[in-house]
């Protein structure tokens, strides 16, 4: 499969009562790529994957092109996209084989072309031994990945992911995440993504948009989103961040509570950095605080240290020494520091 | 296990009002086995009544089977659609519409009757018909076919079923017929029998509606109470018996399995 490019222009959504999902977005998928959307409930983004797979139509004015294709007009039916839902959406009526031909099927594929296609996805989706069985004598794991068997059998053009992971539980969830990794790089079909889990939004997307209120926060890699984030909405939505509220500026330093951190600019009003950005040093830190808790998670143990002003810091340590609460402690910032409109 | 007194007080009470119940039925049934009643059980059994019942009432019977399986077939026509409408477009409307169909229901069988009747009456040769209590019945038991079916799309993820379909390609008509009718069957299933089990039973409308040659069981039966005797009546009602109760078994099994989500 080669992908397709989706360009969205001025597509906006208003619903009936006058409510504002989504503000005039432009967006333009790249062929082949993994985009995720990603935000809390309510942002926009499953509206936009509906648009997308022509479940809603945009207000007067907005377009929707599959390559070179405009597909406004065209129902969902006609479009050629795959779908994945949070529920499964399995047809209880049809057995697990009966679900990965519908789409053939009402394609008017051949019966025997279909049957090798029925057991080529299957093989795919490590399912072969289940054709027979109901969709009831299945896991959750199963059944959405006879759920993604279904949607690609019939080759889409594009496949639309919505929030496919969200009714899993946790192991299961990073199972089916590398599985469907895995699936996205082989097939290189272009992919829409849907999530309020940033874990797995950074883990799967070859580039994120973070939504917000119905408009677009950010778009960019992982990297970019997690290390240069676009506003303090993006920056506190994506891992954790400390909050610095400058006091003064002072010779290529910012004063805040604790101590100093190193900024030139001075209309800087808010830097921030992340938890494993700190390093927790003997002496002569340029911030201080005192141990409120110390939690130890594995490959870092994170500490929360108070530094007055009511700011509070998290602190990923790699060393495993044993702080009690109430330990003073010095800090020091190795990793990138970063202003934010306040 | 020790049990107390309240529990034998308990049991007494059941088993006093399961007889309450079923003592009329047997008695009921008897009186249509006894040669006669009047002389009591020791005159001797007999399906004499029976038989003169069949002799005289069997198109009544055959009658009411076919108006009751007309009525399914008619309700499964019109209700399954109309579920599936009242329950895609969920709005003050559809609200409204679910309302009306239960008032058939409410209203005394006799009222819609006569409207029916003010109404159609003088087209004669539809009058005549049986076509005409079919409407009277299809009427009155479609929200009792409407009403389960609407319960299983309600629960069955509909929507998003259709949406999944949908992406797959299929059109509106085939979504329906091979998405949302096989995803509904438990529901019309259950809706069928208690439509065909209503109908069976069915006595104010069609009194009201029928004509000397479109007599249905019910009718038959308040005909032979009224003029025949006693011992025939009630041989009558056994026949009826024998048509419901099997009926009314599976429909218990129907909503068991229903409800234990076997069929879903």
């Amino acid at each position: 499969m080669t992908g397709t490019a989706i360009r969205l222009r001025q597509c906006a959504k208003t619903f009936q009562g006058g409510q504002t999902a989504l503000s005039p977005i432009d967006l333009d998928v790249r062929p082949g790529e993994t985009l995720v959307f990603l935000g809390p409930s309510g942002c926009g983004k499953t509206t936009t994957l509906r648009l997308i797979a022509g479940l809603e139509t945009p207000d007067a004015g907005g377009r929707i092109l599959f390559g070179d294709d405009d597909v406004t007009d065209v129902p969902i039916e006609k479009r050629g996209v795959g779908m994945v839902f949070q529920s499964y959406a399995l047809f209880s009526n049809l057995d697990v084989a009966g679900n990965v031909a519908y789409g053939l099927k009402v394609r008017g594929m051949p019966k025997a072309e279909r049957a090798t296609r029925v057991a080529e996805m299957l093989e795919l989706m490590h399912l072969q031994d289940f054709a027979d069985r109901s969709i009831h004598a299945l896991s959750g794991g199963q059944r959405q990945r006879v759920a993604l068997a279904r949607a690609l059998a019939a080759r889409p053009r594009i496949l639309l992911l919505d929030e496919p992971l969200a009714a899993l539980d946790a192991q299961l969830r990073e199972q089916l995440r590398v599985d469907i990794d895995r699936l996205l790089r082989t097939l290189h079909i272009t992919a829409i993504y849907v999530t309020h889990d940033q874990a797995e939004a950074m883990a799967l997307g070859d580039r994120i948009v973070v939504m917000e209120n119905g408009r677009i926060a950010q778009i960019g890699t992982p990297q970019d989103i997690y290390q240069r984030p676009a506003n303090a909405f993006v920056a506190g939505f994506i891992g954790n961040l400390n909050r610095f509220d400058v006091l003064a500026h002072e010779q290529g330093r910012a004063r805040v509570a604790g101590g100093w951190l190193p900024w030139n600019d001075t209309s800087a009003t808010v830097l921030c950095c992340r938890p494993e950005h700190l390093e927790i040093v003997h002496a002569n830190g340029a911030l201080q605080g005192q141990v409120l808790g110390q939690f130890f998670q594995g490959a870092h143990t994170r500490v929360l240290v108070d530094i007055g002003n009511g700011r509070q810091l998290l602190v990923d340590s790699r060393d495993d020494r044993l702080r009690q609460r109430g330990d003073l402690i010095e800090m020091n910032v190795t990793g990138p520091l970063f202003a934010l409109a306040a | 296990m020790k049990r107390t007194g309240l529990f034998t007080l308990q049991l007494a009470f059941t088993l006093l009002v399961c007889a309450f119940m079923l003592v009329p039925i047997v008695l009921s049934v008897m009186a249509g086995l006894t040669r006669n009643y009047f002389q009591g059980i020791e005159s001797g059994l007999t399906f004499d009544w029976v038989i003169q019942v069949w002799t005289a009432y069997a198109p009544t019977v055959w009658l009411s089977l076919q108006l009751a399986l007309a009525c399914a077939l008619c309700c499964v026509v019109i209700g399954v659609p109309a579920a599936y409408a009242l329950v895609r477009l969920d709005n003050r409307l559809s609200r409204a519409v679910e309302e009306l169909l239960v008032l058939p229901v409410a209203m005394p069988g006799f009222a819609t009757a006569l409207a029916l009747l003010l109404t159609y009456g003088h087209y004669s040769g539809f009058r005549s018909s049986a076509g005409f209590i079919l409407v009277g019945h299809v009427l009155f038991t479609l929200p009792f076919l409407v009403r389960p079916v609407m319960a299983v799309m309600q629960r069955s993820h509909l929507p998003v079923l259709e949406e999944a379909a949908a992406s797959l390609g299929a059109g509106p008509a085939r979504r329906f017929f091979g998405i949302v009718v096989p995803n509904a069957r438990a529901g019309i299933l259950a809706g069928t029998l208690m439509v065909i089990t209503l109908s069976l039973g069915e006595f104010n409308l069609t009194w009201m509606l029928h004509t000397p040659l479109t007599k249905t069981l019910p009718v038959g039966l308040a005909d032979s109470y009224a003029s025949a005797r006693l011992e025939v009546g009630s041989a009558y009602t056994l026949i009826f018996l024998m048509l419901i109760v099997p009926l009314l078994v599976a429909l218990q099994v129907v909503s068991n399995r229903l409800s234990r989500g076997a069929l879903r």
